[in-house]
């Protein structure tokens, strides 16, 4: 019963908005959407499908290929048929913009915050678009390809005085 | 001191009401470092008096960058750093992120390792339980049942020393089975607390269940209705208190849940008190699988024979050329899983937590993203304390059950 | 001869200054609840009955830094907390002491990236490092009786 709703899903999500099935998803089965329609798919899903679970929003960065340079994942669950589909929408730029599900899921606030901080995604028509995990004045979005890990040399017995030289030892005073 | 930073009213105005900015309601802060969070988690609290108008959560305070840091690291070394997210359910962890590889790999499992993920992922579920009914009680002054459910959880610890030589983070699955074979006082140490728990279960309902105090802090506090549960993305005990019978592990079950015989609890209004309820029997029906999995437990193979991915047992270098180069092959530089992302949910004692693993075909993780549900639960928060008062937020934060490594990472 | 012998049993008894109030200080000595991740739970744990830190003076944990004279640094410190960590060790009163517990707050342990204190002595001085991830309670509770050690041979030119 599982498997044909999925089918069912899949068969009238293609028909009506000429979606594509992903070849990377392995599993669950996953669509690739264009960036204007995920609200009208959501709330297709959300209503007519019975998909009423948001269980994942998350995105993952290509650079350096250009296009498609952001891929922004969804996952969604239905109570009722216990079956999982997932979309995934390709974006493109250094400052890309989707418009917000929040309407929809109330469940995505805080995963498009997320995303806003660690890759730079804006979302359109969020209530609150600001830094979550990091602090609110952190330059730079940090799961971004091209922002560097932060590696800290670690210290040997052979450059153990140049780098202490560098590191800044906390005293009793305020330095 | 640093000199106080000035705050405008511009970056107020979306958080607070308009009541707070002509000076009716107080503006409080529950800072990082305070005794009931569990946690670095602070809230930014409107009160008028004592009652909540609105509550910000502001996380962020304990970020690692564990996400970024496993795309730096091989697979297998990866695994290390899923033990540090949530830290009272290890060996969830371990199983998530292993699953999410056996998928992409398509790696067989022999039944014996799989009945030893489910022993020791079912005795994490009851010893996160118990942290939590320690601290909960503790926020509500019952303080002697943190020392109990301490002492319980040494039993606990003990057993995954055994297997392990670690107290807590183990690292114990490894893609493909188990790190090596349990021992052969395992059974015996978790016969003995099979024995031993339900008597002390007991005696924590006998404390809390009917106790008027308990009861006047936790019924119809932090409502929570199925719809907005289920719009709101919340899953687990959470969930199961406002009265939707959904578990992972009856839904889509894996490593091979659907043998053992279990119920769901489920509760009716969706206060604090319910999901007490719910917690406590989950404990007993804990108990019921450890027991069927420990009765059936097959002999056998504890880890795969793919030696692609899986290092040959050390007896063999002597003798076998191909075991050497395979040796050498996963320890230079690791193995290589195809092209390909997974999602892969698993019933964490807190919700469901959801491991995407996305390979390039290298040796290295290109994506890894936690779906931790401390992180969603925390945004439900709002919506479960507004009217009460603060002494009530404390059991609400306690109920909800987070963990600020899950929710931050 | 001396003083001792003429005093007798009048109940008199002549120590250093410095061993008496170095004596005080070790056997009272109450952290100020500051755990953070993991190796809070280990703190939690050397707390409960199995591994008791009451023996040891530390019969309670103090939420409030004013009342309070040790921190134990529990777990990993990220660049968002630090500045609450400094702050909350400015308010610690004098004589205090810090532990820092765990490899992630001595040397950021497994996590080497952008979001972490590296050591949490970039923020706060130090005085006794607990290496483990995390580590036992027996380590945590040797940490301490060593902190002890420290501060039973401070002598009166180094106090606060």
């Amino acid at each position: 019963m599982a498997e044909e709703h999925l089918k069912l899903t899949i068969k009238a999500l293609k028909d009506r908005f000429g979606l594509q099935e992903s070849q990377l998803m392995k599993y669950p089965p996953a669509l690739e959407a264009e960036p204007e329609m995920i609200v009208q798919i959501c709330q297709v899903l959300r209503d007519e499908f019975k998909f009423d679970f948001l269980c994942e929003l998350t995105a993952v960065d290509y650079w350096p290929e250009e296009e498609p340079r952001f891929n922004v994942i969804y996952g969604f669950y239905s109570h009722a048929n216990n079956v999982r589909i997932m979309l995934r929408v390709s974006l493109n730029g250094d400052h890309p913009t989707l418009h917000t599900v929040e309407g929809v899921y109330r469940g995505a606030n805080w995963h498009e915050r997320e995303l806003w901080d660690m890759f730079g995604i804006n979302f359109e028509g969020h209530s609150d678009l600001r830094r979550i995990l990091m602090s609110h004045d952190w330059e730079g979005h940090p799961l971004r390809k091209d922002y560097p890990l932060g590696y800290e040399e670690p210290q040997f017995s052979f450059n153990y005085d140049e780098i202490d030289k560098r590191k800044h030892h906390a005293r009793y005073e305020e330095a | 001191m640093p000199e106080p930073l000035e705050v405008s009213y511009q970056e107020l105005k979306h958080l607070v009401s308009e009541r707070a900015l002509q000076g009716d309601t107080v503006l409080l802060n529950m800072g990082p470092q305070h005794p009931s969070t569990h946690g670095v988690l602070r809230l930014l609290l409107e009160l008028d008096g004592e009652v909540i108008i609105n509550c910000v959560p502001d996380i962020g305070f304990l970020h690692t960058g564990i996400e970024k840091n496993m795309e730096s690291k091989r697979w297998e070394m990866a695994e290390v750093m899923t033990d540090r997210t949530d830290y009272l359910n290890t060996t969830g962890n371990n199983l998530a992120y292993c699953l999410a590889l056996e998928r992409l790999i398509e790696l067989d499992v022999p039944p014996r390792a799989q009945a030893v993920r489910v022993i020791l992922v079912e005795l994490e579920r009851i010893s996160n339980h118990l942290v939590w009914l320690g601290t909960h009680a503790l926020d509500l002054a019952a303080m002697s049942m943190f020392l109990y459910c301490f002492r319980e959880r040494e039993s606990i610890l003990d057993i995954k020393e055994l297997c392990s030589g670690q107290r807590m983070m183990t690292t114990y699955f490894r893609p493909g089975g188990l790190w090596r074979d349990i021992p052969s006082e395992f059974e015996i140490a978790v016969r003995r607390f099979i024995r031993m728990f339900p008597s002390r279960i007991k005696q924590y309902d006998a404390l809390l269940a009917k106790n008027p105090l308990f009861l006047d802090r936790t019924r119809n506090i932090g409502k929570l209705s199925k719809e907005d549960a289920i719009n709101l993305s919340v899953t687990g005990p959470v969930l199961r208190g406002s009265g939707v019978a959904y578990d992972l592990r009856k839904a889509q079950p894996y490593s091979g849940y659907e043998q053992y015989d279990f119920d769901i609890p489920t509760g009716t209004h969706g206060d604090v008190y319910d999901r007490y309820l719910v917690r406590m029997e989950e404990m007993r029906q804990s108990l019921r699988i450890i027991q069927q999995a420990l009765d059936k437990l097959p002999y056998g193979p504890f880890r795969s024979n793919n030696r692609k991915y899986v290092p040959p047992p050390r007896a063999e270098l002597g003798t076998s050329m191909e075991a050497v180069i395979h040796h050498f092959k996963l320890w230079t530089e690791g193995f290589t899983i195809p092209k390909g992302a997974v999602y892969q949910p698993v019933e964490s004692p807190k919700g469901e937590l959801g491991y995407y693993v996305e390979s390039s075909g290298g040796n290295k993780p290109y994506r890894v993203h936690m779906r931790t549900p401390s992180f969603v639960h925390l945004q439900a928060l709002p919506f479960m304390c507004k009217g009460h008062l603060v002494a009530d937020l404390v059991g609400i934060i306690g109920s909800v059950d987070i963990v600020l490594g899950d929710c931050d990472r | 001869m001396g003083i001792e012998q003429k005093a007798g049993n009048l109940g008199i008894v002549t120590v250093g200054l410095e061993q008496v109030v170095n004596w005080a200080r070790v056997n009272a000595m109450w952290p100020m609840l500051f755990g953070l991740a993991c190796c809070a739970i280990e703190m939690m744990s050397a707390q409960a009955s199995h591994n008791d830190m009451s023996r040891f003076g530390m019969e309670l944990m103090r939420a409030s830094p004013r009342q309070s004279d040790l921190m134990i640094v529990a777990g990993r410190v990220s660049r968002k907390m630090a500045p609450v960590l400094r702050r909350l060790y400015d308010q610690l009163p004098d004589p205090k002491w810090v532990i820092s517990m765990g490899d992630c707050a001595s040397c950021s342990g497994v996590f080497n990236n952008y979001a972490l204190v590296q050591g949490v002595d970039e923020v706060v001085p130090v005085d006794v490092y607990v290496a483990g991830c995390p580590p036992r309670p027996e380590a945590l509770i040797h940490g301490i009786l060593t902190l002890y050690d420290k501060v039973r041979h401070e002598k009166l030119n180094t106090w606060t």
